[in-house]
C-alpha cells in the first residue's frame, strides 16, 4: 500500500497549495537559469547571425558591443583590397530611446551595408528585406511597431518593411535593421539650430585669428552647408564586417589588417568571447549565485514542509511501529511523499513557467541540458530534505501512541 | 517446562523508571498466565501499573527483569529482546486502545489492510480479509469512511478487526470502552470474548468497566505495581461458549 499517496488523497487540498508552492518557488529557480541563456542567447545572437570572420574595430577597442567604436567610413574600402578578403561590409551599432505615444521606444540601431547586405540573413516573420537604400526598417518585434508603421527619426521618416523575431541587443532592447547611412544619420543628427551656432563659432574665431583676416575668402567656407562644412565630423561607423575567401588564414589575414595600426582586429569567437567575459559575465555571476541562493532557499523550505507533514503524522507513525511496520515502510512514506511534492513542483514550475517566461521583457531560454540539471537538483533536494522528517520519524516510539 | 495451552505468561515482571532518588517502582513480579481463548480483565487504579504491564506484554516497554513468554516462546529475558520485536509484534500481538487509534488518512477497510499487507498479504487479498474482517464485526458497510466519519463504537470495531488482521494469538487491550457508552462498550467486551472463544487468542483487556465483567474469564487486579487474581467466572461466559 502507497501510504504517501493516501496520505496525498486524504489532504490533497493542502499538498496541492503546498506543492503549488514549491512549483511556483521552483519556477523562479528554473526563470533564473533561462533569464542567463537569454542573455547569453542576446548578446551572442548578432555576433552569430551576421556571420562574420573577422570584426575590425577601433584600435585598443573591444568592438562595437562593448564599448564604442569609431572607424572612418573608407576603412571598407582599405580592408576589402588585403589579399584573402572576400567581402568587407561596413556596420553601425548604437541604441537609441525616443518616445513613441508617450511611452519610451528604446531600439538597438544596425547599420546594414546597403546595397551588399539588403538584411537577407535576418530571419522574418513578415514583410520583406531592404529594397532601398533610404527610410526602410526592419524591427524586432519586440518593438511594438507594426509592418507598414512609420515612424520618425533624426530628420527622416522611415517604414518598417519587415518584422523579425527574437533579435535582441546584449542590454535586452529590441533591434532595428537600416542602411548604414540612414544608421548614421540617426546617430550623427545635428539639430539646425546646432549647425547655425558652429557657423557662427568658426566664422568668429576666424574673425580673430590672423589667417582669418588675411584670407576672408576661409570665413566664407563658414557658411557653407552641413555635409560641406570641415568642422562638422564626418559620420563614421562601428565596425568592418569581414567575409574571407574559402581556404583563407583567418590568423594571417588579422594580423596583416591589425598592422595598420589604427584598428583592432578579432575574429568571431574572440568577439563572442568579449561579450560573455566582458558584458555578461558579471550578470552571469549575479544570476548564478542568486540561482544558487534561491536553489538552498528552496530546499529549506522543502524540508520544513516535511518536516511539518511528518510531525503531523508522528501518531500514525507510532501507530505503524506499534503493529509492526519495518522503518523502510515510515522511511518510505516520507520519501515518497517528497518525491510526490518535488517532482510535481517541478511538474507546475515548467508548465506554469511556460505561459509566463514569454511575457518577460528579457528572453527566457530554457534549454534541455538545464531542465534535465534542475530536475536532477530537484530529485536531490528532495531526498535531502526528507532527512529532516525521517530523522524524527525513526525516533517516534511506538509507546507514543499510548500518550 | 512450557505449557502449550498458554498463550501469554509473564514471570516476576518489574519495571523501575529512573534511579537513586527518582527511582520509581512501575511494576513489582507481576506474574499472569493467559491460556488460548482465555479473556482476562486487569483493573486498578490509574497509576497502579497497569498500562506498564499491557506494554511490556506487548513488547513495546521492555521490563526491567522478568521474563515473558507468548505461545510458548522466551520473547523477552529482561530488558533483552529474544526475538525481532517488531515484527514479533505484528505477526502475534494485536492492539485496542482506550481511543480507536486508527490511522487518519486510510479509510476503514485500509486501516485493516495496511496490517495484513505490512505481514507480507498481497494487496488483493488483504483487501478481501480486511472485508470479512469487517463484515465479521459489523461495520462493512462504513468500510470507505475515513475514521473521522465513523461513531466511537465503529471505529472501535475496526481497531479490533486490524487487531484480528494477522490471526494474533495475543490481543492487548486498554480501556477500550472508555470512549463509548454503556451499550456500546458492553457490546466491544462481548466482540473481546468471542473472537477469543472463537479464534482461541488470548486477550488482556485493561478497563474500569465494572459492568462488563461477567465478560471476562479471569480477572486480575493490580495496585502499586502488584498484580493479584481477583476473582474466576463462571465456567460458562455470558456469550455462551463454554472455556
Amino acid at each position: 500500500m502507497m501510504l504517501a499517496g493516501k496520505d496525498i488523497r486524504h489532504n490533497f487540498g493542502r499538498f496541492a497549495l503546498t506543492t503549488f508552492g514549491v512549483g511556483m518557488l521552483l519556477m523562479v529557480v528554473m526563470g533564473m537559469g533561462g533569464i542567463y541563456r537569454g542573455i547569453v542567447e542576446d548578446a551572442t545572437l548578432l555576433v552569430d547571425r551576421v556571420g562574420a570572420d573577422l570584426w575590425v574595430v577601433q584600435r585598443h577597442t573591444r568592438g562595437p558591443f562593448a564599448e564604442v567604436s569609431r572607424i572612418p567610413m573608407n576603412l571598407a574600402d582599405r580592408v576589402a583590397v588585403v589579399p584573402g578578403v572576400q567581402q568587407a561590409r561596413e556596420f553601425v551599432y548604437h541604441t537609441i530611446q525616443r518616445e513613441r505615444e508617450g511611452r519610451p521606444l528604446r531600439m538597438a540601431v544596425l547599420g546594414l551595408s546597403w546595397p551588399v547586405d539588403r538584411g537577407e540573413w535576418i530571419p522574418l516573420t513578415a514583410g520583406r528585406p531592404l529594397r532601398q537604400g533610404h527610410f526602410e526598417m526592419i524591427a524586432d518585434e519586440s518593438l511594438g511597431l507594426a509592418l507598414g508603421e512609420q515612424i520618425r527619426l533624426a530628420k527622416d521618416t522611415f517604414t518598417v518593411v519587415g518584422l523579425t523575431r527574437s533579435m535582441i541587443s546584449s542590454s535586452g532592447d529590441g533591434i532595428a535593421f537600416f542602411t548604414t547611412r540612414d544608421a548614421q544619420a540617426i546617430q550623427f543628427d545635428v539639430p539646425g539650430e546646432a549647425v547655425r551656432l558652429e557657423r557662427a563659432a568658426r566664422k568668429a574665431r576666424g574673425e580673430q585669428s590672423d589667417i582669418g583676416s588675411q584670407q576672408p575668402i576661409l570665413l566664407e567656407q563658414s557658411q557653407l552647408p552641413a555635409s560641406a562644412l570641415p568642422p562638422i565630423a564626418r559620420p563614421q561607423m562601428s565596425a568592418v564586417l569581414v567575409s574571407l575567401e574559402p581556404g583563407a588564414d583567418p590568423r594571417h589575414v588579422a594580423a596583416v589588417i591589425d598592422g595598420w595600426g589604427d584598428v583592432s582586429v578579432y575574429t568571431r569567437e574572440g568577439q563572442r568571447n568579449l561579450l560573455l567575459e566582458g558584458t555578461v559575465e558579471k550578470v552571469r555571476r549575479q544570476i548564478g549565485l542568486f540561482r544558487a541562493l534561491l536553489t538552498i532557499i528552496a530546499a529549506i523550505i522543502m524540508a520544513l514542509i516535511l518536516y511539518t507533514l511528518t510531525l503531523d503524522k508522528l501518531h500514525s507513525i507510532a501507530l505503524l511501529k506499534l503493529i509492526g511496520a519495518p522503518n523502510r515502510v515510515i522511511l518510505g512514506l516520507i520519501l515518497q511523499q517528497a518525491l510526490v511534492l518535488g517532482i510535481a513542483g517541478y511538474g507546475i514550475a515548467y508548465a506554469v513557467g511556460q505561459r509566463l517566461f514569454p511575457l518577460f521583457p528579457r528572453r527566457v531560454i530554457l534549454t534541455q541540458a538545464d531542465l534535465l540539471q534542475l530536475g536532477g537538483i530537484v530529485l536531490a533536494i528532495s531526498v535531502l530534505s526528507s532527512l529532516l522528517g525521517i530523522w524524527k520519524a525513526l525516533k517516534v516510539s511506538p509507546n507514543e501512541v499510548l500518550s | 517446562m512450557t505449557d502449550s495451552r498458554l498463550s501469554i505468561e509473564t514471570i516476576g515482571l518489574t519495571k523501575i523508571y529512573g534511579s537513586g532518588n527518582t527511582e520509581v517502582v512501575a511494576m513489582r513480579d507481576a506474574s499472569m498466565q493467559v491460556n488460548r481463548g482465555e479473556v482476562v480483565a486487569l483493573l486498578g487504579p490509574s497509576g497502579a501499573g497497569k498500562s506498564t504491564f499491557l506494554t511490556a506484554v506487548g513488547l513495546i516497554n521492555p521490563p526491567t527483569s522478568g521474563q515473558i513468554r507468548i505461545d510458548g516462546q522466551l520473547v523477552m529475558d529482561g530488558p533483552h529482546a529474544k526475538v525481532h520485536l517488531r515484527s514479533f509484534r505484528r505477526r502475534h500481538i494485536g492492539f485496542v486502545f482506550q481511543k480507536s487509534n486508527l490511522i487518519p488518512f486510510l479509510s476503514a477497510i485500509e486501516n485493516v489492510q495496511v496490517a495484513l499487507e505490512l505481514n507480507g498479504e498481497s494487496p488483493r487479498a488483504a483487501r478481501r480479509r480486511a472485508r470479512e474482517l469487517l463484515e465479521y464485526l459489523g461495520v462493512a458497510d462504513r468500510s470507505g469512511n475515513y475514521p473521522s466519519m465513523l461513531s466511537g463504537g465503529q471505529q472501535q470495531r475496526v481497531a479490533v478487526a486490524r487487531a484480528l488482521a494477522n490471526r494474533p494469538s495475543v490481543i492487548l487491550a486498554d480501556e477500550p470502552t472508555a470512549a463509548l457508552d454503556s451499550h456500546r462498550g458492553r457490546q466491544v467486551m462481548e466482540l473481546f470474548a468471542k473472537v477469543a472463544h472463537e479464534r482461541g487468542a488470548g486477550v488482556i483487556v485493561v478497563t474500569h468497566d465494572q459492568r462488563s465483567l461477567d465478560v471476562f474469564d479471569t480477572i486480575y487486579e493490580m495496585e502499586d505495581g502488584v498484580i493479584h487474581r481477583k476473582a474466576h467466572q463462571a465456567a460458562t461466559g455470558p456469550t455462551g461458549h463454554r472455556r
